[in-house]
C-alpha cells in the first residue's frame, strides 16, 4: 500500500514538473525566438522588461490575459472555444512517452524518467500529432472567416503531405531498435546514435517535423503574408495565446522526439543525462528559430510536391535499404 | 538523344547541388549576422546627434537688432502642404509689418521644410530638436510666444529691412543695396 502511494506521489511530481518545465520553456522559447530573430536582423529584440528583458514572457502573459476575448459573429461558439485546447493539449501529451533522463533511484524506488513507457510509444506520438491538426482545422472552420478557413484547409492538406513521410522515416528506427517503445529506442542507441545509420531518415524526419509544428518554411496554415494570420486570424487574448504556446510546446516536444529517435536521447558523456537531453532538444529549438530567420515560405504546391514526390519515395527507399542491410547483417 | 537525356539529368543534379549550397549559404549569412553587433540605438538612453540641417521643431527668429524677422507675408502658410501655419498680420506705427498672432500646429506638420524655404526674411527656420512629443495633442499647438526665439538662427547677420522694405525702418537710400534717392529738381540734362 505504502509503496503504491509513494509511486503515485512520484508520478504526480513527475507530471507536475513536466507541465511546469514545458510551459515555462515554451514561454521562454517565444522570448528566445524574438531575441534570436532580432540578432539575425541586426537588432536587439525585447530587452526592456526586467534584466535583459527576461520578464518579457510575464508581460506578454498579462497582456494576453487582459485582452478582450473576442467571438466573431456567426462563429461556431463551442468549436471556436475548443480549438485552441485541441492544438495545445495533444502537443504536451506527446511528452508523456518521451524518456528525458536515465532512471533515477529515489528512496529505493527505480523511477524511470518518462511518464508512460508505452510499448507503442511511437504510434502514440503519430496518433497525437495527427490529432493536433484538428485544432487548426476546427479553429479555421469555426471562425467563420475566409482567411481562417483557408488556413485550416491548408493545415489539413499539409498534414496529409508530410505525415506519411514522417511515419515512413521512422520505420527504419523501429527496425533497428526492434521496438516501438521510446525507452527501448533510447537504450538501443547507448553506443551509436541512430543518426549515424540513418542520416536520410533524420533529414526526412526533420523536414516533416518542421511542417508538423507549422514553422517557416512550412508555415502555410498561418502564412501572415497571404492569410493575415491563417487559422487563428479571429482569435484574441489567451485563446490566441494557447495556439501560440501550443506551437512552441510542439517545437520542444518534437525536438525532444528527434533527440530521442536519432541523437541517442539522454545518452552522452560527462554531463548528467537530463542535461544532455535538454541540450539536444534546445539545439533543435535553436535550429528551428535559425531556420525561421533564414528561409522564405514555400508555396502551397511546392510543399505538396516535396512531400509526395520527394520525401515519401525517399523514405520508402530508405526502408528497403535498411531492411536489406539488416538482412545481410544477420 | 541519349546525350541530351544525360545532359538534362546532369543539369538537374547540378541544380539540386546548387540549391543545397544556396540554402547552406543562407544559413551561414544569418549565423554571421546573429554574431554581429546590433545596430540598434537604445533611444531614450542613447541619443544620436542629428545633423545641423536636420528638419524638426520650427522656430521664428529675430534679426541681429533684436526685431522680429517675420513680416506676416503668409508665404509660409501658403507653401505649407498640410496647411498647419496660421497667422494674423498687423502693422506698426512705422509701417513695419508683424504677425499679431502666429500658430503652427505641430500635430499636422510633416517637417517638410517648405515653409522655411518660402520665407523671404529667414524668419521661420527648422531646428534639429526632434523631441516634441506631448501627451495632450492640444499641447502641440505652438503659439508665437512658443515659437519666437531670442536669436538669429542660421543666418545670423541677415536683416531683411537692410535689403528691402524701403523707407520702413530707415530713411530712403539707407539700405545696403540702395542708392541715394535722386533729387528730381537737380536732375538736369
Ligand atoms: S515644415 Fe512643412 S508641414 Fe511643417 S509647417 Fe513647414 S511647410 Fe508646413
Ligand atoms: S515666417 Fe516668413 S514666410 Fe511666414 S509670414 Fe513670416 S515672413 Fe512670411
Amino acid at each position: 500500500m505504502t509503496t503504491s502511494s509513494v509511486d503515485i506521489a512520484l508520478f504526480a511530481t513527475k507530471i507536475g514538473l513536466i507541465f511546469f518545465v514545458i510551459l515555462t520553456l515554451a514561454a521562454y522559447l517565444v522570448f528566445a525566438e524574438r531575441r534570436i530573430l532580432a540578432w539575425v536582423q541586426d537588432r536587439k529584440g525585447p530587452n526592456r522588461v526586467g534584466p535583459f528583458g527576461l520578464l518579457q514572457p510575464l508581460a506578454d502573459l498579462i497582456k494576453l490575459l487582459t485582452k478582450e476575448d473576442f467571438l466573431p459573429a456567426a462563429a461556431d461558439k463551442w468549436l471556436f472555444y475548443l480549438a485552441p485546447a485541441m492544438a495545445a493539449i495533444p502537443a504536451i501529451m506527446i511528452f508523456a512517452v518521451i524518456p528525458f533522463g536515465a532512471p533515477l533511484n529515489v528512496a529505493g524506488h527505480t523511477v524511470p524518467l518518462v511518464v508512460a513507457d508505452l510499448n507503442i510509444g511511437l504510434l502514440f506520438f503519430l496518433a497525437l500529432s495527427s490529432i493536433a491538426v484538428y485544432g487548426v482545422a476546427i479553429g479555421g472552420w469555426a471562425s467563420n472567416s475566409k482567411y481562417a478557413l483557408l488556413g485550416g484547409i491548408r493545415g489539413l492538406a499539409q498534414l496529409i503531405s508530410y505525415e506519411l513521410s514522417m511515419g515512413l522515416s521512422l520505420v527504419p528506427i523501429v527496425m533497428l531498435a526492434r521496438s516501438f517503445s521510446l525507452t527501448d529506442i533510447v537504450n538501443a542507441q547507448a553506443g551509436v546514435p541512430f543518426i549515424v545509420y540513418q542520416p536520410l531518415a533524420f533529414i526526412i524526419f526533420l523536414i516533416s517535423i518542421t511542417a508538423e509544428c507549422k514553422r517557416i518554411p512550412f508555415d502555410l496554415p498561418e502564412a501572415e503574408g497571404e492569410l493575415v494570420a491563417g487559422f487563428h486570424t479571429e482569435y484574441s487574448g489567451m485563446r490566441f495565446g494557447l495556439f501560440f504556446v501550443g506551437e512552441y510546446i510542439n517545437i520542444i516536444v518534437l525536438g525532444g522526439l528527434a533527440t530521442t529517435l536519432f541523437l541517442g536521447g539522454w545518452h552522452g558523456p560527462l554531463l548528467p543525462p537530463v542535461v544532455w537531453f535538454s541540450l539536444k532538444t534546445l539545439s533543435f529549438a535553436f535550429f528551428f528559430i535559425w531556420m525561421r530567420g533564414t528561409l522564405p515560405r514555400l508555396r502551397y504546391d511546392q510543399l505538396m510536391h516535396l512531400g509526395w514526390k520527394v520525401l515519401t519515395p525517399l523514405a520508402l527507399l530508405n526502408i528497403l535499404i535498411t531492411a536489406w542491410w539488416l538482412m545481410l547483417r544477420t | 538523344m541519349g546525350i541530351v537525356l544525360s545532359d538534362k539529368k546532369e543539369m538537374e543534379h547540378m541544380s539540386l547541388l546548387s540549391d543545397i549550397t544556396a540554402i547552406a549559404g543562407g544559413f551561414g549569412v544569418t549565423l554571421r549576422h546573429m554574431l554581429r553587433r546590433p545596430v540598434t540605438i537604445q533611444y531614450p538612453e542613447e541619443k544620436r546627434t542629428p545633423y545641423p540641417r536636420f528638419r524638426a521643431r520650427i522656430v521664428l527668429t529675430r534679426d541681429p537688432d533684436g526685431g522680429e524677422r517675420c513680416v506676416a507675408c503668409y508665404l509660409c502658410s501658403a507653401a505649407c502642404p498640410v496647411d498647419c501655419i496660421s497667422m494674423q498680420s498687423a502693422e506698426q506705427e512705422d509701417g513695419r509689418r508683424y504677425a499679431a498672432w502666429f500658430r503652427i500646429n505641430f500635430s499636422r506638420c510633416i517637417f517638410c521644410g517648405l515653409c522655411a524655404e518660402a520665407c523671404p526674411t529667414m524668419a521661420i527656420q527648422m531646428t534639429p530638436d526632434y523631441e516634441i512629443c506631448k501627451r495632450d495633442i492640444m499641447d502641440l499647438l505652438y503659439e508665437k510666444e512658443d515659437l519666437l526665439i531670442d536669436g538669429c538662427g542660421k543666418d545670423d547677420s541677415y536683416n531683411f529691412y537692410r535689403h528691402a522694405g524701403i523707407g520702413v525702418t530707415q530713411l530712403r537710400g539707407e539700405g545696403l543695396e540702395e542708392t541715394k534717392p535722386v533729387d528730381v529738381r537737380s536732375l538736369m540734362p
